[in-house]
């Protein structure tokens, strides 16, 4: 089948430091991966001919973003033919899709995708003083107004409630809930760059502190200072690239019917991740079978049960099984998932981390955490309570 | 429930200030579809079921039931000590219309998914928050 996705692959791989209040700047954290993904795909700065980020520079919330496509392409002096950056997108990783549909257009040969995070600096930096509380006082809009009142101020909030309504329906407890920080944290122990890699017992798990129910600490991904880039190369050009070869796109998932909503969808789930999925299969003939590991958005462990479901791995309601006792999802399991250990412990490196690992699986430079059995399939996932996405990664 | 000193409030608009005004005489209200009686939450200029443009604001009973709650403990704002309860509620005239909210004059233990509720208002400056406690007189499914 000839479709958009064939025609673009990913080249290059590039990583900044990750850490806990790094007190960095988020632009240098980004030269770093920026830089560092060129150079992984053995191009030259002269190369890259787009840009594209999520979700580029924006008010209200500097720590989710720091660095807008624009800083980029000035600091870099890219000489760009299309360049983009947006939060309405499908998902974080919307932006790589983009990125890949201006290779299949023609428009570019190169694209650097980039994602940056420094809320755990930014943070450090309101606690301090240096930087005022956001808002400064004023009113909501802009769809905050029909949460913050209440007090309903984080996405730990406003997903607990989905968290709370699946467990009334399908009997989900938290000991099977668990079983996803419980497995990303045993992963995250061989991923040089996690932030958490200490063993975690379900019993530290069960006794955390209670952060809205049924979350506990653990249920919670890490806000952390990173930025993930890659290369989106046309999948010509993959054989001059430094490793003669790329990582390659089945098919993408980036439909939605859902209302772009915290609170008038289906409540039992994750909204936006529905008509993803359902894509993303239609555009393949490869099946549930044929997927060796799975890379799940994991802002919190609901949001990767949601992403199982979904994606069909298991019926609806069936999770909380097909998670009980963990043995499934492990690295050397059926279904090996966030096998660099997920946001929930390597880090908050919000979406890129999915595609990051996928693409480090199949290209056989996990290291030690290499899932077994030379993997040429994975699923990256991106969304978070925004409409998501799904990609399907395949060996070229 | 939470000690409440202030809070965060919506800024106001001509498309939003009938909502969280509407608390000034005890009711609430929504915005109804002229055509097809659909409500439309949030506010917005046509109605998601038929496209039509005709309008009004509807007040309703102000009953809900309870779609799903979370008790949050921790201290996201200064101004709202934790722990207190947010939750779904569905609007009695149109289940899938929720607001999101707290629940008031409630113990933890005695919150339950289904649970029929009653609107009530707390006030702050121009803004009457709708906020949800226990119907009176109902008895909700955990048989309380």
């Amino acid at each position: 089948m000839d479709k958009f996705e064939s025609q673009s692959a990913v080249t290059g791989l590039g990583m900044s430091d990750i850490g806990r209040r790094l007190m960095r700047d988020p632009m240098a954290l980004t030269i770093d991966a920026c830089l560092d993904a060129i150079d992984d795909a053995g191009l030259a700065r002269d190369d890259i001919d787009g840009v594209c980020t999520y979700p580029g520079m924006i008010s209200g919330a500097p720590g989710i973003s720091g660095a807008g496509a624009f800083d980029v392409m000035d600091a870099l002096r890219l000489n760009v033919n299309w360049y983009n950056s947006g939060l309405e997108q499908a998902g974080q990783l919307g932006s790589v899709v983009a990125a890949m549909m201006a290779v299949a257009t023609g428009l570019c040969r190169h694209v650097l995708c980039f994602r940056t995070v420094w809320e755990a600096t930014y943070t450090q930096l309101q606690r301090t003083g240096q930087v005022r509380y956001g808002g400064g006082g004023g009113r909501l809009s802009g769809g905050m107004e029909w949460r913050i009142p209440y007090g309903a101020a984080s996405a730990a909030n406003w997903i607990a409630l989905y968290a709370s309504r699946y467990m009334h329906e399908f009997g989900l407890t938290r000991e099977q809930l668990g079983q996803i920080p419980l497995n990303n944290r045993r992963n995250a122990a061989l991923t040089p760059y996690a932030v958490y890699k200490e063993p975690l017992t379900l019993e530290d798990y069960l006794n955390a502190r209670i952060v809205s129910t049924p979350f506990g600490l653990y249920d919670c991904d890490v806000p952390c200072d990173a930025s993930v880039a890659f290369i989106i190369s046309h999948v010509d050009t993959a054989k001059d690239c430094r490793r003669g070869r790329g990582v390659g796109f089945e098919a993408v998932g980036t439909a939605n019917s859902e209302r772009v909503s915290w609170d008038q969808g289906d409540i039992r789930y994750e909204p936006g991740l529905v008509e993803a999925c359902k894509m993303m299969w239609s555009r393949t003939d490869l099946t549930h079978s044929d997927i060796d590991m799975v890379q799940l958005y994991d802002g919190f462990s609901f949001n990767a049960l949601c992403w199982l479901e979904r994606l069909g791995f298991c019926g609806e309601g069936e999770a909380g099984a097909f998670l009980e006792g963990g043995k499934r999802i492990a690295r050397d399991g059926e279904l090996p998932l966030n096998t660099n250990g997920g946001q929930l412990s390597a880090g908050r490196l919000h979406g890129y981390g999915f595609l990051h690992e996928s693409c480090v699986q199949i290209l056989g430079e996990a290291g030690e955490r290499q899932v077994p059995g030379n993997p040429q399939t994975s699923i990256a996932t991106s969304g978070g309570g925004v409409p998501g996405s799904a990609l399907l990664l395949k060996a070229l | 429930m939470s000690k409440t000193f202030k809070r965060p409030l919506p800024q106001l608009t001509d498309s939003n200030r009938f909502f969280w005004t509407s608390g000034e005489d005890g009711k609430l209200r929504f915005l109804r579809c002229d055509d097809c009686s659909n409500l439309i939450h949030p506010p917005a200029p046509v109605c998601d079921k038929c496209l039509s443009r005709e309008q009004s604001v509807s007040e309703v009973s102000g009953r809900a039931t309870l779609a799903a709650v979370t008790v949050n403990h921790q201290m996201w704002m200064p101004m709202i000590e934790p722990p207190y309860v947010i939750a779904l509620v569905e609007i009695e005239e149109q289940p899938g219309v929720r607001l999101t909210t707290n629940i008031v004059e409630c113990d933890e233990d005695d919150l339950a998914i289904g649970m029929p509720l009653e609107v009530t208002f707390e006030h702050y400056e121009d803004v009457y928050l709708p906020v949800f406690r226990p119907r009176e007189g109902a008895v909700n499914a955990s048989g309380r």
